[in-house]
Protein backbone atom coordinates (compact mmCIF):
# COMPACT_ATOMS: atom_id res chain seq x y z
CA UNK A 1 0.00 0.00 0.00
CA UNK A 2 1.25 3.47 -1.01
CA UNK A 3 0.66 6.37 1.43
CA UNK A 4 -0.30 9.74 0.06
CA UNK A 5 -0.16 11.99 2.97
CA UNK A 6 -2.37 15.33 2.18
CA UNK A 7 -1.25 18.63 3.43
CA UNK A 8 -2.16 19.92 6.90
CA UNK A 9 -4.27 22.78 4.58
CA UNK A 10 -4.93 21.56 0.99
CA UNK A 11 -5.15 24.43 -1.86
CA UNK A 12 -4.34 24.37 -5.82
CA UNK A 13 -0.54 25.11 -4.43
CA UNK A 14 -0.33 22.30 -1.81
CA UNK A 15 -2.38 19.93 -3.78
CA UNK A 16 1.10 19.77 -6.14
CA UNK A 17 2.90 17.57 -3.18
CA UNK A 18 -0.06 15.03 -3.23
CA UNK A 19 0.22 14.93 -7.23
CA UNK A 20 4.20 14.96 -6.03
CA UNK A 21 3.74 11.81 -4.47
CA UNK A 22 1.95 10.05 -7.05
CA UNK A 23 4.19 10.62 -9.75
CA UNK A 24 6.42 7.98 -9.62
CA UNK A 25 3.77 5.33 -8.77
CA UNK A 26 1.83 2.99 -11.93
CA UNK A 27 -1.55 4.28 -12.07
CA UNK A 28 -3.00 0.63 -10.65
CA UNK A 29 -0.85 1.33 -7.76
CA UNK A 30 -3.04 0.94 -4.60
CA UNK A 31 -3.23 4.26 -3.04
CA UNK A 32 -3.81 4.99 1.22
CA UNK A 33 -5.18 8.72 0.53
CA UNK A 34 -4.22 9.96 4.56
CA UNK A 35 -6.05 13.17 5.32
CA UNK A 36 -5.90 12.51 9.50
CA UNK A 37 -3.92 15.56 9.81
CA UNK A 38 -5.74 18.12 7.25
CA UNK A 39 -7.11 20.79 9.15
CA UNK A 40 -8.78 22.86 6.45
CA UNK A 41 -9.38 22.47 2.64
CA UNK A 42 -9.97 24.84 -0.42
CA UNK A 43 -13.10 24.18 -2.47
CA UNK A 44 -9.97 23.47 -5.31
CA UNK A 45 -8.37 20.51 -2.81
CA UNK A 46 -12.02 19.21 -2.28
CA UNK A 47 -12.58 18.99 -6.31
CA UNK A 48 -8.83 18.04 -6.97
CA UNK A 49 -9.21 15.33 -4.89
CA UNK A 50 -12.23 13.73 -6.24
CA UNK A 51 -10.71 14.12 -9.77
CA UNK A 52 -7.60 12.33 -8.71
CA UNK A 53 -9.57 9.18 -7.03
CA UNK A 54 -11.25 9.34 -10.41
CA UNK A 55 -7.76 9.15 -12.31
CA UNK A 56 -6.94 5.71 -10.22
CA UNK A 57 -7.69 2.34 -11.62
CA UNK A 58 -7.99 0.73 -8.49
CA UNK A 59 -10.12 2.72 -5.79
CA UNK A 60 -7.87 4.22 -3.29
CA UNK A 61 -8.27 4.08 0.37
CA UNK A 62 -9.39 7.39 2.16
CA UNK A 63 -8.69 8.38 5.88
CA UNK A 64 -10.80 11.22 6.31
CA UNK A 65 -9.50 14.33 8.73
CA UNK A 66 -9.80 13.40 12.38
CA UNK A 67 -10.07 16.98 13.38
CA UNK A 68 -14.14 16.71 14.14
CA UNK A 69 -14.99 20.56 12.82
CA UNK A 70 -13.18 19.84 9.29
CA UNK A 71 -14.43 16.33 9.13
CA UNK A 72 -18.04 17.79 9.48
CA UNK A 73 -17.37 20.91 7.06
CA UNK A 74 -16.50 18.47 4.40
CA UNK A 75 -18.97 16.22 4.91
CA UNK A 76 -21.44 20.00 4.63
CA UNK A 77 -19.31 20.79 1.16
CA UNK A 78 -20.90 16.96 -0.16
CA UNK A 79 -17.11 15.72 0.20
CA UNK A 80 -18.15 12.76 0.84
CA UNK A 81 -21.25 12.17 -0.85
CA UNK A 82 -19.14 11.46 -4.08
CA UNK A 83 -15.80 10.14 -2.08
CA UNK A 84 -17.95 7.41 -0.71
CA UNK A 85 -18.00 5.84 -4.72
CA UNK A 86 -14.81 6.81 -5.73
CA UNK A 87 -12.36 5.84 -2.48
CA UNK A 88 -12.94 2.97 0.17
CA UNK A 89 -13.49 5.88 2.62
CA UNK A 90 -11.76 4.12 6.27
CA UNK A 91 -13.28 5.17 9.74
CA UNK A 92 -16.65 7.27 10.20
CA UNK A 93 -17.27 10.33 8.46
CA UNK A 94 -19.98 13.08 10.01
CA UNK A 95 -23.46 12.80 8.42
CA UNK A 96 -24.31 15.68 6.08
CA UNK A 97 -26.45 17.91 8.31
CA UNK A 98 -28.88 20.42 6.72
CA UNK A 99 -30.22 22.31 9.35
CA UNK A 100 -26.90 24.51 9.89
CA UNK A 101 -27.22 27.29 7.74
CA UNK A 102 -23.98 26.76 5.40
CA UNK A 103 -21.81 29.53 4.69
CA UNK A 104 -20.70 27.02 1.23
CA UNK A 105 -22.24 28.71 -1.78
CA UNK A 106 -21.68 25.85 -3.57
CA UNK A 107 -21.30 22.66 -2.52
CA UNK A 108 -19.47 20.28 -4.39
CA UNK A 109 -21.97 19.78 -7.43
CA UNK A 110 -20.90 17.12 -10.23
CA UNK A 111 -20.74 18.47 -13.49
CA UNK A 112 -21.18 16.57 -17.24
CA UNK A 113 -23.63 18.36 -19.35
CA UNK A 114 -25.55 21.07 -20.02
CA UNK A 115 -28.46 21.14 -17.58
CA UNK A 116 -25.93 20.92 -14.69
CA UNK A 117 -24.69 24.12 -16.09
CA UNK A 118 -28.28 25.49 -15.68
CA UNK A 119 -28.59 23.60 -12.38
CA UNK A 120 -25.63 25.32 -10.45
CA UNK A 121 -26.09 28.53 -12.20
CA UNK A 122 -29.91 28.38 -10.17
CA UNK A 123 -28.55 27.38 -7.29
CA UNK A 124 -25.90 30.06 -6.56
CA UNK A 125 -27.78 32.94 -8.38
CA UNK A 126 -29.40 34.20 -4.69
CA UNK A 127 -26.75 32.99 -2.64
CA UNK A 128 -23.77 34.75 -4.92
CA UNK A 129 -25.88 38.30 -5.58
CA UNK A 130 -25.45 38.73 -1.47
CA UNK A 131 -21.78 37.27 -0.83
CA UNK A 132 -20.67 39.60 -4.29
CA UNK A 133 -22.57 42.99 -2.73
CA UNK A 134 -22.41 42.58 1.14
CA UNK A 135 -19.00 40.47 2.11
CA UNK A 136 -17.30 41.69 -1.20
CA UNK A 137 -18.80 44.99 -1.57
CA UNK A 138 -18.66 45.11 -5.42
CA UNK A 139 -21.22 46.66 -7.21
CA UNK A 140 -24.79 44.86 -8.03
CA UNK A 141 -23.82 44.37 -11.99
CA UNK A 142 -20.74 42.00 -10.82
CA UNK A 143 -23.42 39.38 -10.18
CA UNK A 144 -24.42 38.85 -13.66
CA UNK A 145 -20.79 38.43 -15.02
CA UNK A 146 -20.23 36.07 -12.35
CA UNK A 147 -22.89 33.75 -13.38
CA UNK A 148 -20.88 34.40 -16.57
CA UNK A 149 -17.68 33.09 -15.31
CA UNK A 150 -19.47 29.64 -13.34
CA UNK A 151 -21.44 29.43 -16.26
CA UNK A 152 -17.88 29.04 -19.01
CA UNK A 153 -16.02 27.72 -16.89
CA UNK A 154 -18.70 24.59 -16.03
CA UNK A 155 -18.99 24.61 -19.94
CA UNK A 156 -15.30 23.40 -19.88
CA UNK A 157 -15.55 20.21 -18.84
CA UNK A 158 -19.13 19.79 -20.96
CA UNK A 159 -17.91 21.07 -23.77
CA UNK A 160 -14.10 19.66 -23.95
CA UNK A 161 -13.40 16.88 -21.24
CA UNK A 162 -14.77 14.11 -22.14
CA UNK A 163 -15.76 12.89 -18.80
CA UNK A 164 -17.82 14.57 -15.84
CA UNK A 165 -16.06 16.99 -13.42
CA UNK A 166 -16.97 18.88 -9.93
CA UNK A 167 -17.59 22.61 -9.48
CA UNK A 168 -18.04 23.89 -5.94
CA UNK A 169 -17.60 27.30 -4.76
CA UNK A 170 -17.33 28.83 -0.90
CA UNK A 171 -16.91 32.35 0.41
CA UNK A 172 -14.12 32.71 2.91
CA UNK A 173 -11.30 35.25 4.71
CA UNK A 174 -8.50 34.44 3.01
CA UNK A 175 -5.74 35.64 5.95
CA UNK A 176 -3.05 33.88 4.54
CA UNK A 177 -2.45 36.27 2.16
CA UNK A 178 -5.03 39.40 2.36
CA UNK A 179 -6.84 39.22 5.25
CA UNK A 180 -10.21 39.35 3.56
CA UNK A 181 -12.83 37.64 1.72
CA UNK A 182 -12.81 36.37 -1.42
CA UNK A 183 -14.78 34.02 -3.57
CA UNK A 184 -13.43 31.11 -4.87
CA UNK A 185 -14.54 28.42 -7.72
CA UNK A 186 -12.70 25.47 -8.19
CA UNK A 187 -13.82 23.52 -11.49
CA UNK A 188 -12.14 20.17 -11.68
CA UNK A 189 -12.05 17.07 -14.38
CA UNK A 190 -10.02 14.28 -14.82
CA UNK A 191 -11.07 14.47 -18.32
CA UNK A 192 -8.81 14.72 -21.87
CA UNK A 193 -7.10 18.07 -20.46
CA UNK A 194 -6.47 21.24 -22.78
CA UNK A 195 -3.74 19.82 -24.91
CA UNK A 196 -5.76 16.60 -26.47
CA UNK A 197 -8.42 18.43 -26.48
CA UNK A 198 -6.78 20.87 -29.03
CA UNK A 199 -4.68 18.12 -31.06
CA UNK A 200 -8.44 15.91 -31.26
CA UNK A 201 -10.23 19.28 -33.35
CA UNK A 202 -6.36 19.72 -35.43
CA UNK A 203 -6.07 22.75 -33.83
CA UNK A 204 -2.31 22.67 -33.02
CA UNK A 205 -0.58 25.70 -33.74
CA UNK A 206 2.21 25.87 -36.30
CA UNK A 207 5.16 25.53 -33.94
CA UNK A 208 8.18 23.09 -33.21
CA UNK A 209 7.54 23.53 -29.39
CA UNK A 210 4.43 21.84 -28.57
CA UNK A 211 3.47 21.03 -24.77
CA UNK A 212 0.84 21.36 -22.14
CA UNK A 213 2.35 24.75 -21.42
CA UNK A 214 1.74 25.28 -24.65
CA UNK A 215 -1.82 24.16 -25.29
CA UNK A 216 -2.51 25.76 -22.11
CA UNK A 217 -1.30 29.31 -23.72
CA UNK A 218 -3.10 28.63 -26.82
CA UNK A 219 -6.58 27.80 -25.00
CA UNK A 220 -6.67 30.09 -22.13
CA UNK A 221 -4.56 33.05 -23.55
CA UNK A 222 -5.61 33.30 -27.35
CA UNK A 223 -8.74 32.12 -26.97
CA UNK A 224 -8.26 28.79 -29.50
CA UNK A 225 -10.93 26.23 -29.32
CA UNK A 226 -10.85 22.41 -30.75
CA UNK A 227 -13.73 23.57 -32.28
CA UNK A 228 -12.81 25.58 -35.36
CA UNK A 229 -16.30 27.57 -35.36
CA UNK A 230 -15.09 31.53 -35.20
CA UNK A 231 -17.49 31.84 -32.25
CA UNK A 232 -15.41 29.56 -30.25
CA UNK A 233 -13.30 30.19 -27.63
CA UNK A 234 -14.95 33.60 -26.11
CA UNK A 235 -15.96 31.85 -22.86
CA UNK A 236 -12.01 32.20 -21.46
CA UNK A 237 -11.85 35.74 -23.10
CA UNK A 238 -15.19 36.67 -20.87
CA UNK A 239 -14.17 34.84 -17.96
CA UNK A 240 -10.38 36.81 -18.07
CA UNK A 241 -12.27 40.24 -18.85
CA UNK A 242 -14.50 39.99 -15.73
CA UNK A 243 -11.54 38.96 -13.41
CA UNK A 244 -9.75 41.56 -14.71
CA UNK A 245 -12.21 44.27 -14.08
CA UNK A 246 -12.82 42.61 -10.15
CA UNK A 247 -9.01 42.05 -9.95
CA UNK A 248 -9.91 38.62 -9.62
CA UNK A 249 -7.52 35.40 -10.25
CA UNK A 250 -7.54 33.13 -12.83
CA UNK A 251 -5.44 29.66 -13.12
CA UNK A 252 -5.82 27.10 -14.83
CA UNK A 253 -3.77 23.66 -14.68
CA UNK A 254 -3.34 21.06 -17.60
CA UNK A 255 -1.24 17.61 -17.89
CA UNK A 256 2.18 19.29 -16.15
CA UNK A 257 1.66 22.67 -16.70
CA UNK A 258 -0.61 25.68 -14.92
CA UNK A 259 -0.89 29.09 -16.39
CA UNK A 260 -2.23 31.76 -14.33
CA UNK A 261 -3.22 35.68 -14.31
CA UNK A 262 -1.96 37.04 -11.60
CA UNK A 263 -3.79 39.71 -9.73
CA UNK A 264 -1.07 42.90 -8.38
CA UNK A 265 -2.53 41.06 -4.41
CA UNK A 266 -1.38 37.52 -5.22
CA UNK A 267 2.48 36.45 -5.35
CA UNK A 268 1.80 33.55 -8.06
CA UNK A 269 4.04 32.70 -11.44
CA UNK A 270 2.23 33.26 -14.56
CA UNK A 271 3.18 30.00 -15.72
CA UNK A 272 4.94 26.83 -14.47
CA UNK A 273 5.86 23.83 -16.37
CA UNK A 274 7.63 20.07 -15.32
CA UNK A 275 4.54 19.55 -12.85
CA UNK A 276 3.68 16.39 -11.70
CA UNK A 277 1.21 14.69 -14.78
CA UNK A 278 -2.64 15.38 -13.45
CA UNK A 279 -4.96 14.30 -16.30
CA UNK A 280 -7.88 16.35 -17.30
CA UNK A 281 -7.65 20.27 -16.49
CA UNK A 282 -8.41 22.14 -13.23
CA UNK A 283 -9.64 25.60 -12.97
CA UNK A 284 -9.37 28.48 -10.01
CA UNK A 285 -10.92 31.39 -9.93
CA UNK A 286 -10.88 34.00 -7.13
CA UNK A 287 -12.59 37.10 -6.72
CA UNK A 288 -11.45 39.32 -3.72
CA UNK A 289 -13.26 41.68 -1.33
CA UNK A 290 -13.24 45.40 -2.72
CA UNK A 291 -11.49 47.73 -0.30
CA UNK A 292 -11.76 51.42 -0.44
CA UNK A 293 -8.03 52.84 -0.68
CA UNK B 1 -51.16 50.53 -37.41
CA UNK B 2 -49.14 47.06 -38.17
CA UNK B 3 -46.82 46.58 -34.92
CA UNK B 4 -43.96 44.79 -35.50
CA UNK B 5 -43.64 40.82 -34.86
CA UNK B 6 -41.94 40.19 -31.65
CA UNK B 7 -40.87 37.40 -30.42
CA UNK B 8 -40.10 36.73 -26.53
CA UNK B 9 -37.00 35.33 -26.06
CA UNK B 10 -37.34 34.00 -22.93
CA UNK B 11 -40.54 32.12 -23.81
CA UNK B 12 -38.94 30.42 -26.39
CA UNK B 13 -36.14 29.50 -24.43
CA UNK B 14 -38.62 27.65 -21.80
CA UNK B 15 -40.60 26.13 -24.82
CA UNK B 16 -37.31 25.08 -26.38
CA UNK B 17 -35.73 23.70 -23.74
CA UNK B 18 -38.75 22.77 -21.41
CA UNK B 19 -37.38 24.43 -18.25
CA UNK B 20 -38.43 26.75 -16.21
CA UNK B 21 -35.91 29.27 -16.61
CA UNK B 22 -34.70 32.34 -18.11
CA UNK B 23 -31.03 32.41 -18.34
CA UNK B 24 -29.62 32.27 -21.67
CA UNK B 25 -26.84 29.53 -20.44
CA UNK B 26 -24.48 27.40 -22.76
CA UNK B 27 -24.05 26.75 -26.06
CA UNK B 28 -26.76 23.70 -26.21
CA UNK B 29 -29.29 25.83 -25.04
CA UNK B 30 -28.82 28.90 -27.35
CA UNK B 31 -28.61 26.52 -30.52
CA UNK B 32 -32.12 25.08 -29.45
CA UNK B 33 -33.24 28.72 -28.70
CA UNK B 34 -31.86 30.23 -32.34
CA UNK B 35 -33.47 27.18 -33.91
CA UNK B 36 -36.49 28.16 -32.68
CA UNK B 37 -36.23 31.47 -33.33
CA UNK B 38 -35.19 31.09 -37.09
CA UNK B 39 -38.25 28.96 -37.39
CA UNK B 40 -40.51 31.77 -36.04
CA UNK B 41 -38.60 34.65 -38.32
CA UNK B 42 -38.98 31.95 -41.01
CA UNK B 43 -43.06 32.56 -41.29
CA UNK B 44 -41.97 36.88 -40.87
CA UNK B 45 -39.69 36.89 -44.04
CA UNK B 46 -40.39 39.27 -46.87
CA UNK B 47 -38.93 42.15 -45.40
CA UNK B 48 -40.75 42.07 -42.37
CA UNK B 49 -39.49 43.75 -38.56
CA UNK B 50 -38.93 41.05 -35.93
CA UNK B 51 -38.67 42.28 -32.60
CA UNK B 52 -36.27 39.69 -30.44
CA UNK B 53 -37.81 41.04 -27.03
CA UNK B 54 -34.88 39.94 -24.07
CA UNK B 55 -36.93 41.78 -21.09
CA UNK B 56 -37.36 38.33 -19.25
CA UNK B 57 -33.90 37.15 -19.72
CA UNK B 58 -31.73 36.80 -16.47
CA UNK B 59 -28.42 35.62 -16.99
CA UNK B 60 -26.60 35.35 -20.30
CA UNK B 61 -23.46 33.78 -20.95
CA UNK B 62 -21.40 34.28 -23.91
CA UNK B 63 -21.39 30.80 -25.38
CA UNK B 64 -25.22 31.03 -25.33
CA UNK B 65 -24.54 34.88 -26.68
CA UNK B 66 -22.84 33.70 -29.86
CA UNK B 67 -25.67 31.13 -30.28
CA UNK B 68 -28.74 33.19 -29.92
CA UNK B 69 -27.38 36.47 -30.94
CA UNK B 70 -24.27 36.33 -33.37
CA UNK B 71 -24.72 32.99 -35.60
CA UNK B 72 -28.54 34.04 -35.97
CA UNK B 73 -27.17 37.64 -37.60
CA UNK B 74 -24.76 35.73 -39.89
CA UNK B 75 -27.82 33.70 -40.71
CA UNK B 76 -29.70 36.76 -41.74
CA UNK B 77 -27.09 38.62 -43.48
CA UNK B 78 -26.11 35.23 -45.71
CA UNK B 79 -29.92 35.36 -46.75
CA UNK B 80 -31.37 36.38 -49.78
CA UNK B 81 -31.85 40.60 -49.29
CA UNK B 82 -34.67 40.35 -51.82
CA UNK B 83 -36.50 38.41 -49.25
CA UNK B 84 -34.77 37.96 -45.82
CA UNK B 85 -36.56 39.47 -42.85
CA UNK B 86 -34.88 42.65 -40.29
CA UNK B 87 -34.48 41.73 -36.70
CA UNK B 88 -34.10 44.56 -33.97
CA UNK B 89 -33.04 43.71 -30.67
CA UNK B 90 -35.26 44.84 -27.50
CA UNK B 91 -34.91 45.05 -23.85
CA UNK B 92 -31.11 43.88 -23.64
CA UNK B 93 -30.38 45.74 -20.44
CA UNK B 94 -27.43 47.84 -19.51
CA UNK B 95 -25.86 44.63 -17.57
CA UNK B 96 -26.15 42.65 -20.93
CA UNK B 97 -24.72 45.16 -23.29
CA UNK B 98 -21.40 44.63 -22.43
CA UNK B 99 -21.47 40.82 -23.64
CA UNK B 100 -23.49 41.33 -26.40
CA UNK B 101 -21.22 44.09 -27.64
CA UNK B 102 -18.09 41.60 -27.04
CA UNK B 103 -19.41 38.90 -28.82
CA UNK B 104 -20.23 40.99 -31.56
CA UNK B 105 -17.18 42.85 -32.14
CA UNK B 106 -15.52 39.13 -32.03
CA UNK B 107 -17.33 38.26 -35.53
CA UNK B 108 -17.84 41.92 -36.88
CA UNK B 109 -20.88 42.23 -36.81
CA UNK B 110 -23.40 44.92 -35.43
CA UNK B 111 -27.21 44.76 -34.57
CA UNK B 112 -29.77 47.89 -34.14
CA UNK B 113 -31.13 47.39 -30.08
CA UNK B 114 -34.21 49.36 -29.15
CA UNK B 115 -32.92 51.10 -25.66
CA UNK B 116 -35.54 51.32 -22.75
CA UNK B 117 -35.63 55.27 -23.58
CA UNK B 118 -37.12 53.76 -26.91
CA UNK B 119 -34.38 55.09 -28.63
CA UNK B 120 -32.58 52.93 -31.68
CA UNK B 121 -28.64 52.75 -30.99
CA UNK B 122 -26.13 50.77 -33.30
CA UNK B 123 -24.20 48.06 -31.29
CA UNK B 124 -21.23 45.96 -32.13
CA UNK B 125 -18.81 46.62 -34.49
CA UNK B 126 -19.38 49.64 -37.97
CA UNK B 127 -17.57 52.04 -39.51
CA UNK B 128 -17.32 55.60 -38.61
CA UNK B 129 -19.15 56.23 -41.63
CA UNK B 130 -21.25 53.44 -41.23
CA UNK B 131 -22.49 54.72 -37.84
CA UNK B 132 -22.92 58.22 -39.42
CA UNK B 133 -24.84 57.24 -42.54
CA UNK B 134 -27.17 54.79 -40.03
CA UNK B 135 -27.62 57.73 -37.30
CA UNK B 136 -28.86 59.95 -39.95
CA UNK B 137 -31.43 57.56 -41.69
CA UNK B 138 -32.54 56.79 -37.87
CA UNK B 139 -33.24 61.13 -37.10
CA UNK B 140 -35.24 61.22 -40.38
CA UNK B 141 -37.04 57.57 -40.57
CA UNK B 142 -36.65 57.72 -44.16
CA UNK B 143 -33.75 59.06 -46.33
CA UNK B 144 -32.36 58.72 -49.99
CA UNK B 145 -28.63 59.07 -50.66
CA UNK B 146 -29.23 62.60 -52.35
CA UNK B 147 -30.43 64.22 -49.07
CA UNK B 148 -27.77 62.72 -46.99
CA UNK B 149 -25.03 63.77 -49.44
CA UNK B 150 -24.19 67.56 -48.53
CA UNK B 151 -24.81 66.24 -44.51
CA UNK B 152 -21.98 63.49 -45.19
CA UNK B 153 -19.87 65.69 -47.11
CA UNK B 154 -18.66 62.85 -49.38
CA UNK B 155 -20.87 62.87 -51.93
CA UNK B 156 -24.30 61.10 -53.18
CA UNK B 157 -22.39 58.32 -54.56
CA UNK B 158 -20.50 57.59 -51.23
CA UNK B 159 -23.13 57.73 -49.07
CA UNK B 160 -25.24 55.23 -51.11
CA UNK B 161 -22.03 52.52 -51.18
CA UNK B 162 -22.22 52.53 -47.07
CA UNK B 163 -26.44 52.58 -46.97
CA UNK B 164 -25.98 49.74 -49.37
CA UNK B 165 -23.38 48.56 -47.32
CA UNK B 166 -25.82 48.71 -44.08
CA UNK B 167 -28.85 47.23 -45.74
CA UNK B 168 -26.99 44.32 -46.44
CA UNK B 169 -26.31 43.79 -42.67
CA UNK B 170 -29.81 44.46 -42.72
CA UNK B 171 -29.18 46.97 -40.48
CA UNK B 172 -31.88 49.97 -42.48
CA UNK B 173 -34.50 48.42 -44.55
CA UNK B 174 -34.03 49.60 -48.75
CA UNK B 175 -36.77 50.41 -50.20
CA UNK B 176 -38.01 51.98 -54.13
CA UNK B 177 -37.29 55.56 -52.69
CA UNK B 178 -34.54 55.26 -50.11
CA UNK B 179 -33.79 53.60 -46.77
CA UNK B 180 -35.87 52.95 -43.62
CA UNK B 181 -34.52 52.71 -39.84
CA UNK B 182 -35.92 49.45 -38.98
CA UNK B 183 -37.37 51.79 -35.48
CA UNK B 184 -39.99 52.63 -37.98
CA UNK B 185 -42.98 50.67 -38.15
CA UNK B 186 -43.79 48.69 -41.22
CA UNK B 187 -46.89 51.13 -42.01
CA UNK B 188 -44.40 54.27 -43.25
CA UNK B 189 -42.84 52.07 -46.06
Amino acid sequence: MNVITVPGSLDDQTFESVLEQIAKLPVDARLLVDARNTTWASPYGLTALLTLAQTREEKPQFFPPEKEDTASYWSRANFFRYADDLFEIKGRVPSQRTERESTTLLEITPVSKSDDVHTVVERIQSKAAHIITQNLHLESRAVLGFAMTLSEACQNIVEHAGRGGWVAVQNYNYRKRMGRHVVQIAVCDAGIGIRQSLESGNRRPLTDRWDDGQALETAVMQGMSRFPDHGRGQGFKGIRGYLGKWSGKLAVRSGTSRVAIVPPWDDDVPRRDHLSPMPGTQLLIMIPEKVER
Amino acid sequence: MMSPHTIDVCQVLRSAVNQNYGNLLTRDTGMAVRHQIERELAANREGGITSLDFSSIGMMDYSCADEVVAKLLVLLQNDDITRGGYVVFCGIGEEHLELVESVLTHHGLALVCLCDDGCARLIGRASDAERRAWEMVRIRGHAAPAELADEFGFGEEIVARVLDDLSRRRLVRRNSTGFIALDVPDTVQ
